[in-house]
C-alpha cells in the first residue's frame, strides 16, 4: 500500500467563482432532471416488482445480479473517465468549467442524488424493469466515476515531458498517443482509484437495489433487496446470510479481478529501478503460464494492437493547427465567459424558482441547522476514530510481521458495505432504548474508520529507519516521541485516510441517521435524516435543498479545513 | 569529412526565441538571432552552459517547438512540426517503461504503419547494430543507464533518419559508461554503418565536444547567441592526451570564461539604473563556494589554477564548476579569465578565517556586489516592520527574466543572505525579515 495523492487536493485551496458556478450548474441539472421526469413519472404504473424471497439458495443468483450491476457501472465509469478527462486535458475552455464541476461532484454526498436518478430512469423506461436496472447502475456509477475521472485527468496533465516529446517527434496521432502514452501512464492511478470506487460501489448497490421514492418503489433481484426484505421481516438469520454472501463476493472480486489488475498495473509505473516487492497475483500467474489460455487470448491481443496503432486522427481539441491570432483567441474567451455567465445565471434563477415554490427561508434555516449538527457529528466521530486507530495503527505498522496480516484485513473492511450491518445496531438501540442521537452516530464512522487504520499502518511501516534510530539514540520517549517523531512522520498518510473517511461519513450519514428495523424507525437529528425522510416522501424540493446544503458544507469544509491541512503537510512533513 | 560541395541538410536562419510565461505573454529573449547550417557528413556540437538555450534550439530544429522568429528548413522544406528524417536521442533516455526493449524500438515503425514482420526485422537489426542483443524482451527498468541509452539510440536509428539530434545523450551516465557509448557511436559513424547523414548534438562537456565533433558552435548565455565557431580537424579516433587536443580544450575553456562584453539585458534596465537586478544567478550552495575557495587555496594550486586542471582535480563537469567559479567572481572572491581562476585577497582571507568572520565577510561582499541582496536589505531597512514578502521581489524579478530563472535567482540570494546573516527568511510564510530566530 503506498500513499497516493488525493485528486484535486494539491490544487488551489480557496473556493473560486468557478466553484460557485459549477455548484449552481450541478444543482440546476438535478432540478432539471426532477422537473423533467416528474411529468413522465406521475402516470407511471408501479413497475412489476420482481419477487425477491428469503430462501438462502437464491443468494448466489442475487449475488451474481448485484455483481453484474457493479461491472456495468464500472464499465460506464471507465468510458466516462476517458471521455470527460480527455476533454478537460485537451481543451482549456472545457477545463475551466468541467473541472470545478467534477470537484463539486466529488465532494458532494452522492447518496442524496439517488432519488433524482431513480425518478429519471423510471421515467425513461416507464413500467419496465430496465428502467429500474438503469437507475441502480447509474447510482453505482455516480459513486465511482468522479475520482476515477480526476485521477485520469491528473495523469494526463502530468505525462512526462520527455515521453511526450518522443511521441511528438515520431508523429503519433492523437489516437495512437492516447493508447501508447497517455492511457498506460494513467493506469496505476486509475487502478488505485477503481479499487477505491469499488469499495464505495458496494455501499451504493446495497442502498440502490431497494428504494422507495414517494409512491414509486423498486426492488431488483440482488443482495441489497434481499437485505431490505430481511430487515422488513426482522429476519436476523437472513441478514446474517446476506452479510456472509457479501463477504464471499467481495473476497472473490478482490482475488479474481483486482489482484491481477494491480499486479499487471505495476508494469506501468514510471520509475527507474525495479522494485523488489512488486504486487503478485496467483490468478495472473495462472493466466500467464497457461498456454491454452494464452492461445485463446492471442487473437484478441492482436486485434487490440491493430486498433491502438490505427492511424486515426482524433480532432485535436482546442489545438488548431494554426493558432488563431491573439485578438481572436481573446474574443472567443470572452464569448465563452459570457456564455457561462448566462448559463449559470439562468440555472440559478431556475433553482430559486423551483425551491421557493414550496419552501421558504424557514426551511433553508432548518436545513442549515441540521447540516451543522451532522457536521459536528462527522468531525467528532472522525476525531474519536483517530484517537482509537492512530495508536493502534502505529503499533501495528512498526511491527512488519503483524502489519503484513492486518493490512489486507483493514483494506477489506474498508470495502465492506457497512450498511448491511446497520440492522444489528438498530435492533440493539431499540432493545436497550438508547438515545439515537448518540448511538446512531457511531454508524457514520462504522465503515469509514478503516481508511484511517490502513493509512496509518502504511505510514508507520514506511517510517524511515534512520529516524527511528535517531529517536532511540537520543532517548526520545513518551509524549515527546509521539509529538516530534511519529505523528509528523505519519501525518500525510493519516491525512489521506481521514479525508477519505470524512467523505465517506457524509454519505453514510444519509443512511445512518434514519434507519429502519421492521416497523421500528430510529432517527437522529441531522441533514442525513432530513434527506432520507424527504426521499421517502418524494418531496423533491426538500431533497434539493438538503443535498445542496450538504454539498455547500462539504465543499467549504474541504476547502477551508482539509486542503489547508494538506498544503501544510505537503510543505512541512514530507519525508522524501 | 565535411567538404565544400556536400549538400546542406538543415538550415537554421535568424532564429529568435522568447520566454513565454504561464499566461502566454512573451518575455525576454532566450535565443538571439541564431543561424546554423548542417552539412552532410559532419557532427556538429552545440556547446554552452545551462541557460544558453541550447536545448531550446534543438527542440526548434526537431520541429517540437516553433521559434518566435526565424526559419528552419530541412532539405529545402520549412520545418513546421515534427518531420520524418529527423530523430532525437534524449538526455533522460525517454523510454516507455511499459514497453519491452523491442516494443520501444519498434514504436516509430508501428506508428508509420510498417507491416509487423518488417518492423520486427528492422528493429532486431537496429538492436543488433547498437549492441543490445539478448535484451530484446527486457523492460527498461531492468537495464542499466548505458543499456537504456543504447535503446534510445536504436529507437532513433531504426526509422532511418537523415539527421540524428542528441540532447546531452551521455550526461546522465557515469564516466566509464559514457565513454564506451561515445566510442561505439563514433565507430559506427566513421565506419558508415548508420543510415544517418549528419549529427547535431547538444553538450556542456568540452572534452566530449572536442572528441566527437567536426564543428563546435559555442553559445553564450542569457540570451543564447553564437559566440564562436570552432573547426576540429583532428582525425578519428582522437586521443585526449594529444597536445593538439589539449590545446583545443584549453582554448575553448578560455573562450567560455572570457567576460562577456554586455551581460545585463539593456532594454528594461532603465527602472533601476546601475542596480543590475536583472542578473540571473545560479543556485550555488555556500558550502560549494567555500569548498572551491579552500581547494584553490591549497596545494597544488596555491591560489591559482587553470580551469581544465581544476575540473579534473575536483571531478566536476563544466556545468557544475562554472556557476561556482562565476559566483566567486561576482562576489569578488576570485578573478577569472583566459581559462584561469585566481583567488582574490578577500578569498584568501575567507579561507583563513573562523566561521563567524567568514559569515561577516560573505555578508559584506553580498551586500556590496549582489544588487538583489542590496535591494532586499534596503527594503527591509526602510519598512517600519522590517518585513517583506517573497512575492514582492519575485514579481520585480519577473520583469527581467522568466519565472524559472526568477525563482532560481531569488532562491540563490535567499540562501546566501541567510548564510551571510544579512536577513532572515521564513519559508512557511515566505517572508523576509531582519529578525533573528529566537
Amino acid at each position: 500500500m503506498q500513499m497516493e495523492t488525493i485528486p484535486g487536493l494539491a490544487r488551489r485551496a480557496l473556493p473560486s467563482y468557478w466553484d460557485l458556478a459549477a455548484f449552481i450548474i450541478v444543482v440546476a441539472v438535478l432540478v432539471g432532471i426532477v422537473s423533467g421526469s416528474n411529468g413522465v413519472a406521475v402516470p407511471l404504473p408501479r413497475p412489476e416488482a420482481p419477487i425477491v424471497d428469503l430462501d438462502y439458495w437464491n443468494l448466489p443468483y442475487y449475488a451474481l445480479r448485484t455483481t453484474l450491476r457493479m461491472f456495468a457501472a464500472l464499465a460506464a465509469s471507465l468510458v466516462f473517465t476517458f471521455v470527460y478527462a480527455s476533454l478537460c486535458a485537451k481543451s482549456r475552455r472545457a477545463e475551466m468549467v468541467l473541472i470545478p464541476i467534477l470537484d463539486i461532484l466529488q465532494s458532494v454526498p452522492i447518496l442524496g442524488f439517488l432519488s433524482f436518478t431513480v425518478t429519471f430512469f423510471l421515467g425513461l423506461f416507464p413500467g419496465r424493469v430496465l428502467g429500474a436496472e438503469c437507475a441502480a447502475v447509474f447510482a453505482i456509477f455516480t459513486s465511482q466515476a468522479w475520482n476515477m475521472a480526476f485521477s485520469f485527468y491528473q495523469s494526463l496533465r502530468t505525462v512526462p515531458k520527455d515521453l511526450d516529446e518522443v511521441s511528438r517527434s515520431f508523429q503519433l496521432t492523437g489516437w495512437q498517443k492516447f493508447w501508447q502514452l497517455e492511457a498506460p501512464f494513467a493506469v496505476p492511478g486509475l487502478v488505485y482509484n477503481m479499487m477505491i470506487s469499488m469499495s464505495g460501489g458496494w455501499f451504493f448497490v446495497v442502498a440502490s437495489e431497494a428504494i422507495t421514492v414517494g409512491d414509486v418503489s423498486i426492488k431488483l433481484p440482488g443482495i441489497g433487496s434481499y437485505l431490505a426484505l430481511a430487515i422488513d421481516g426482522k429476519r436476523l438469520d437472513a441478514v446474517f446470510a446476506a452479510i456472509l454472501t457479501m463477504l464471499v463476493v467481495i473476497l472473490a472480486y478482490d482475488q479474481i479481478l483486482f489482484r491481477p489488475i494491480v499486479a499487471w498495473a505495476a508494469k506501468f509505473r514510471v520509475e527507474l529501478t525495479a522494485s523488489s516487492n512488486d504486487p503478485t497475483s496467483w490468478v495472473l500467474t495462472v493466466f500467464k503460464r497457461s498456454k491454452w489460455l494464452q492461445a485463446l487470448l492471442t487473437p484478441l491481443g492482436w486485434s487490440l494492437k491493430k486498433i491502438r496503432f490505427a492511424r486515426l486522427r482524433l480532432p485535436a481539441f482546442g489545438k488548431m493547427a494554426l493558432t488563431p491570432p491573439r485578438l481572436v483567441a481573446i474574443g472567443i474567451d470572452w464569448g465563452w465567459y459570457l456564455l457561462i455567465t448566462v448559463a449559470v445565471g439562468f440555472a440559478g434563477w431556475k433553482i430559486t424558482e423551483y425551491v421557493s415554490a414550496t419552501l421558504g427561508w424557514h426551511d433553508a434555516l432548518e436545513a442549515m441547522g441540521l447540516t451543522l449538527v451532522t457536521m459536528v457529528r462527522v468531525i467528532v466521530l472522525i476525531a474519536l476514530a483517530s484517537l482509537v486507530w492512530v495508536p493502534i495503527g502505529v503499533w501495528i505498522g512498526l511491527r512488519p510481521g503483524i502489519a503484513e496480516y492486518v493490512q489486507p484485513i483493514a483494506q477489506f473492511l474498508a470495502a465492506f458495505p457497512v450498511n448491511v450491518l446497520f440492522p444489528f445496531v438498530v435492533a440493539g438501540i431499540v432493545f436497550f432504548h438508547l438515545d439515537p442521537d448518540i448511538w446512531l452516530s457511531f454508524l457514520i464512522v462504522f465503515g469509514t474508520q478503516w481508511y484511517i487504520l490502513f493509512n496509518v499502518i502504511a505510514g508507520a511501516s514506511a517510517f524511515p529507519n534512520d529516524l527511528k534510530e535517531v529517536a532511540a539514540n537520543f532517548h526520545v520517549r513518551g509524549w515527546l516521541w509521539w509529538k516530534h517523531v511519529m505523528l509528523p512522520g505519519i501525518f500525510p498518510y493519516y491525512f489521506t485516510g481521514a479525508l477519505t473517511a470524512s467523505g465517506g461519513s457524509w454519505n453514510a450519514a444519509i443512511v445512518a441517521e434514519y434507519v429502519k428495523w421492521g416497523d421500528d424507525k430510529v432517527t437522529a437529528h441531522g441533514i442525513g435524516a432530513f434527506i432520507a425522510r424527504a426521499t421517502e416522501a418524494g418531496d423533491f424540493p426538500r431533497i434539493v435543498l438538503g443535498v445542496a446544503m450538504m454539498s455547500i458544507f462539504v465543499t467549504l469544509l474541504n476547502r477551508f479545513g482539509w486542503r489547508r491541512l494538506f498544503a501544510m503537510a505537503e510543505r512541512r512533513l514530507r519525508l522524501d | 569529412m565535411a567538404n565544400a560541395n556536400a549538400a546542406t541538410l538543415l538550415d537554421v536562419e535568424h532564429v529568435h526565441q522568447r520566454y513565454r510565461n504561464a499566461s502566454g505573454e512573451e518575455g525576454s529573449l532566450v535565443l538571439d538571432d541564431i543561424s546554423i547550417k548542417l552539412i552532410e557528413g559532419e557532427i556538429v556540437g552545440l556547446l554552452g552552459r545551462s541557460g544558453c538555450g541550447k536545448s531550446s534550439l534543438l527542440r526548434i530544429v526537431s520541429g517540437l517547438n516553433r521559434p518566435s522568429e526565424g526559419n528552419v528548413t530541412f532539405l529545402g522544406t520549412p520545418v513546421t512540426g515534427a518531420v520524418d528524417g529527423v530523430a532525437m536521442v534524449f538526455q533522460s533516455f525517454a523510454l516507455f517503461p511499459w514497453m519491452s526493449v523491442l516494443a520501444n524500438v519498434e514504436l516509430g515503425l508501428k506508428v508509420q504503419g510498417v507491416p509487423d514482420d518488417e518492423a520486427r526485422r528492422r528493429a532486431l537489426s537496429a538492436i543488433d547494430l547498437i549492441g543490445l542483443d539478448g535484451f530484446e524482451s527486457a523492460y527498461p527498468k531492468e537495464l542499466s543507464g548505458g543499456m537504456r541509452q543504447r535503446v534510445g539510440f536504436a529507437r532513433a536509428l531504426v526509422v532511418n533518419p537523415k539527421i540524428l539530434l542528441m540532447d546531452e545523450p551521455f550526461s546522465a551516465l557515469d564516466v566509464l559508461t559514457a565513454e564506451s557509448l561515445r566510442t561505439d557511436l563514433l565507430d559506427l559513424w566513421t565506419e558508415g554503418r548508420m543510415p544517418i547523414k549528419s549529427i547535431l548534438m547538444v553538450t556542456h562537456n568540452i572534452e566530449e565536444a572536442v572528441l566527437m565533433c567536426d564543428r563546435i558552435i559555442l553559445l553564450s548565455s542569457n540570451p543564447g547567441r553564437v559566440a564562436a565557431e570552432i573547426r576540429v580537424t583532428l582525425a578519428h579516433p582522437r586521443n585526449r592526451l594529444d597536445p593538439e587536443f589539449r590545446q583545443l580544450v584549453n582554448e575553448i575553456y578560455a573562450r567560455m570564461t572570457a567576460r562577456p562584453v554586455q551581460r545585463e539585458p539593456p532594454a528594461k534596465d532603465g527602472a533601476f539604473p546601475g542596480l543590475g537586478l536583472g542578473m540571473a544567478l545560479a543556485s550555488v550552495s555556500t558550502n560549494s563556494l567555500a569548498g572551491l575557495m579552500e581547494t584553490l587555496a591549497t596545494k597544488p594550486f596555491d591560489g591559482h589554477a587553470g580551469l581544465p586542471n581544476l575540473a579534473e582535480e575536483t571531478g566536476m563537469e563544466v556545468d557544475e564548476l562554472f556557476p561556482i567559479a562565476e559566483t566567486l567572481q561576482l562576489l569578488r572572491f576570485a578573478e577569472m579569465g583566459d581559462g584561469q581562476i585566481h583567488l582574490s585577497e578577500a578569498g584568501q582571507r575567507f579561507v583563513n578565517a573562523e566561521v563567524d568572520v567568514r559569515k561577516k565577510l560573505f555578508g559584506d561582499h553580498l551586500l556590496s556586489y549582489v544588487p538583489l541582496a542590496t535591494r532586499i536589505r534596503r527594503v527591509l531597512d526602510e519598512r517600519p516592520t522590517h518585513r517583506a514578502p517573497l512575492n514582492r521581489f519575485l514579481s520585480e524579478l519577473e520583469d527581467y527574466m522568466s519565472d524559472d530563472y526568477a525563482d532560481t535567482t531569488l532562491d540563490a540570494v535567499t540562501n546566501w543572505g541567510r548564510y551571510g546573516e544579512i536577513f532572515a527568511y521564513d519559508e512557511a510564510a515566505q517572508i523576509f525579515s531582519l529578525e533573528d530566530p529566537t
